[in-house]
């Protein structure tokens, strides 16, 4: 009874969320555009199964992952984990003393890019668009392996307190960088691919990892530097899909160049 | 009927194998480097069997309904020839997915809380939460604009990196002269604005348009709306930051 009932509140909110895309939509379909939607019935159902899909989903990470995932950010971050009953009062930090917490970083960042619903989106589309030439589960692992080493380096910025710019700035100049090598099919989805990848799972893990980490470390302030784990998380995944573009391009390359010798040696 | 279980047990073996990196992570830390029990297991399984079901349902739903409404919108507005009614519908998307989003509601608040502590506004709720609100409509106006320069990008074709390292520099120039309080929670504000269910629609109208164009390339042209509906915020929200 309390299932239901909690399914039914999720439900109800999804709706709520989801209501201004749907008037906006229908309403540009029937008064700007006023010719009916093709296969009406049929989008109308699949939109049904996304608010149901998107429900349980939510729900179901609140009731098993979540709760624990938090709990773990908190006792990691906490100082009685991380200095095993040494009582003395520490005012400098050591970085290294936080390697767990770099280490749950990067992996809660890879897992969750993987299980990230809009992510799984966008790969079905680019794979689809591109005709099979990007694979789904390859942009899938090249993001989550982004946003793991981003928020990985996040952890390490809050432990140390190096103002957040100077990353952000390094960062896009390596994009800006890269854009200039990266082939040239692969850049406006390797931008797109930074804002996609959080959302629903990870942002919420994320935010309990930072404000845990800036609360315990001393000397942090927990409201400016709490924050800017998601920036990391959006600017990594640039770098990291270009990067997975020119390792494969570089292949293709390598494996063309390999044939046409062995044709070469062997006529 | 046998074969649509087929169907669905397999969908359902693909997102519980989407599902299994962070099990597998919890698990381990829980276990071996926190070594505590793993408590309220039949609330986990139970947790866990709805998260593989709702993303099982989910990407069939996408499928079915998010990606062609998507792309049929696309054609319709392409086919109608009316660039002004197409931009209208790019800012009424990126600002109307964008203004009731949870987690910007709650980004804003916490800036809210920022701003007060440094003294930037008064420690008032009232205040605070019209500085909240204004912080909102920034954004959701920021991201309206956003989807309006990409769609734009994609009707004439500009290439995308010129306009994205135009917008780096903006964000750099801005982080110079932004109070110091402001600067994390604009940085983020990129990333949170864009939601499960506007990700797709927003792709599928972009790649819907690239191929109803002619003369544009859907990989090309057709991605990057999500980028700029990144951008912007950080941009506007340093500004939003320095104005008040």
């Amino acid at each position: 009874m309390d299932l239901i009932s909690q399914l039914a509140q999720t439900l109800l909110s999804t709706l709520i969320d989801v209501l201004p895309i749907a008037v906006i939509i229908f309403g540009f379909q029937f008064f700007v555009i006023r010719k009916p939607v093709p296969n009406l019935r049929k989008v109308l159902i699949g939109f049904s199964y996304v608010l149901l899909g998107l429900s349980l989903f939510l729900m179901g990470l609140e009731k098993a992952l979540f709760p624990l995932g938090r709990l773990m950010a908190d006792q990691l971050t906490h100082p009685d984990f991380i200095y095993e009953g040494i009582k003395t009062a520490l005012q400098t930090v050591y970085w290294l003393d936080y390697y767990w917490v770099y280490i749950f970083a990067f992996s809660i960042g890879f897992s969750t890019t993987i299980a990230e619903p809009s992510l799984i989106a966008v790969a079905i589309k680019a794979s689809e668009v591109s005709g099979g030439a990007i694979n789904a589960w390859g942009l899938r692992i090249a993001v989550a392996i982004g946003v793991a080493i981003g928020i990985a380096l996040g952890s390490y910025r809050i432990v140390t307190g190096l103002p957040i710019h100077y990353f952000i700035i390094f960062g896009y100049i390596i994009v800006v960088i890269q854009t200039f090598f990266a082939p040239k099919m692969i850049v406006p989805l390797a931008y797109d691919s930074g804002g996609v990848t959080t959302s629903t799972v990870t942002v919420p893990l994320v935010t309990a990892l930072g404000l845990g980490l800036a609360e315990s470390v001393p000397g942090r302030n927990v409201l400016i530097d709490g924050f800017g784990l998601i920036a990391f998380a959006s600017l990594f995944p640039i770098m990291s899909v270009m990067a997975y573009a020119q390792i494969s391009e570089f292949q293709s390359l390598a494996v063309k160049a390999r044939r046409t010798r062995d044709t070469i040696d062997n006529p | 009927m046998y074969k649509t279980i087929k169907l669905l047990a397999r969908s359902m073996l693909d997102s519980f194998r989407d599902l299994l990196p962070i099990i597998l992570v919890i698990g381990f830390f829980q276990l071996f480097v926190l070594q505590q029990p793993i408590p309220n297991m039949f609330d986990i399984l139970v947790g866990t069997f709805f998260v593989v079901l709702g993303l099982t349902f989910f990407i069939y739903g996408l499928e079915m309904g998010l990606f062609p409404i998507g792309e049929s919108m696309a054609n319709a507005f392409a086919r109608k020839g009316s660039v002004s009614w197409l931009l209208i519908f790019a800012f009424a998307l990126g600002f109307g997915t964008t203004v009731a989003e949870p987690a910007l509601i709650a980004v804003a608040s916490e800036a809210a809380d920022v701003a007060a502590n440094a003294g930037m506004i008064e420690n008032y709720d009232q205040s605070k939460a019209s500085y909240a609100y204004g912080l909102r409509m920034t954004v959701a106006f920021s991201v309206g604009l956003a989807i309006v320069i990409g769609v734009l990008r994609i009707i004439k074709g500009w290439p995308i990196h010129y306009l994205i390292i135009g917008g780096y520099v903006l964000v750099v120039i801005m982080t110079a002269f932004a109070p110091r309080e402001i600067i994390g929670i604009a940085y983020d504000s990129g990333g949170v604005t864009t939601s499960t269910i506007t990700v797709p629609l927003v792709t599928a109208l972009g790649v819907g348009l690239a191929s109803a164009i002619r003369g544009r390339n859907p990989m090309i042209d057709g991605f990057g709306l999500i980028a700029f509906a990144s951008l912007t915020p950080m941009i506007f929200v340093m500004g939003y930051g320095m104005l008040i």
